[in-house]
């Protein structure tokens, strides 16, 4: 308990992995919560590859850490900017009222 | 190592808290708030176990632009009022069981691969870029970033510029009705055609209406 290893590291990003699971899942009506819970996503990756640069000692892991740090920039301004697209065409962001293919 | 074992604890208990409470909350503001908590405190994580420069890095990309950029998004589309209904919803309560039933069975997966892991040290043997102790957590990123994976970080860097100019397309609007300045049109205007030159006689004076 009181040596913090790498499966601490590990099952704190396996729990905040599974909490955006959950917000993506169970959200039932705002889109913008979806896309934070992605965000959540990529930071319990990036936690995984930090603790095991870190444990494994290993540098490669906080390498790509840094570029997944950039592609998830690009995703929430693409996610974004496509939100704003899409309330301004319909008027409305709500998960529930998205429903133009039928899914 | 009791400090470190505090701090580790502190911190994500306030990371799993905010998590939590971004999921749940009702207001898509707060919702910002508790990711922006959430960063802070995962970046926090990073410092105390040595790789500040990632630490430092998530400081800056997440809460300085993605969490502005939501709270500038959450403003603009007026979803304030639209109340974040988790677990009330009447519609779709048939998703709630599964959908919870799924995430748990997803979060035993992920403790099984990680208790499994501990079983199997021999994964310690494939390294390949060691991290070197007397020069500091930057400095042996930025060695190893601009020399082996240059071709990658400019392929990021790329990804950055495809994501900018993708969003300003996306969001771009023609409005019409509005007066606009015509840079093309100002800088290509010759001078034959923006002056005119007539010579005037004495005592006459000039008739420029026709």
């Amino acid at each position: 308990m009181i040596d913090i290893g790498l499966g601490h590291y590990l099952t704190l990003g396996a729990i905040i992995f599974t909490i955006g699971i959950v917000g993506i899942f169970l959200n039932r009506k705002n889109i913008i919560v979806i896309l934070m819970s992605i965000e959540l996503i990529l930071l319990a990756v990036n936690i995984n590859l930090v603790s095991f640069s870190i444990f494994l000692n290993n540098l490669i892991g906080q390498v790509f850490t840094l570029f997944i740090l950039t592609v998830a920039a690009a995703e929430a301004a693409i996610g974004l900017a496509i939100i704003i697209v899409y309330y301004r065409n319909s008027g409305t962001v709500a998960v529930e009222e998205i429903n133009k293919l039928k899914g | 190592m009791i400090a470190h074992s505090i701090f580790f604890y502190t911190f994500s208990f306030i990371a799993i808290l905010s998590a939590i409470m971004l999921t749940v909350s009702k207001n898509t503001v707060h919702s910002v708030f508790f990711l922006i908590l959430d960063f802070i405190s995962i970046s926090c994580l990073f410092i105390m176990i040595g790789a500040e420069f990632l630490g430092m890095m998530m400081l800056i990309v997440y809460v300085g632009a993605v969490a502005v950029l939501f709270l500038f998004v959450v403003m603009m589309l007026n979803v304030v009022q639209q109340k974040n209904e988790w677990l009330v919803s009447t519609k779709s309560s048939t998703h709630i069981p599964i959908g919870l039933l799924i995430s748990l069975v997803i979060l035993f997966e992920l403790l099984v691969v990680v208790g499994g892991w501990k079983f199997k040290p021999d994964l310690m043997t494939s390294m390949s870029l060691t991290i070197s102790q007397d020069i500091t957590n930057t400095h042996s990123l930025g060695s190893v970033i601009y020399t082996d994976y240059i071709h990658i970080f400019q392929l990021s860097g790329m990804i950055l510029l495809v994501a900018m100019i993708g969003a300003i397309v996306l969001t771009f609007r023609q409005r019409s009705g509005l007066k606009r300045q015509s840079y093309f049109g100002q800088i290509s205007r010759e001078k034959t055609e923006g002056v005119q030159l007539i010579d005037v006689e004495s005592d006459k004076g000039v008739n420029l209406d026709d």
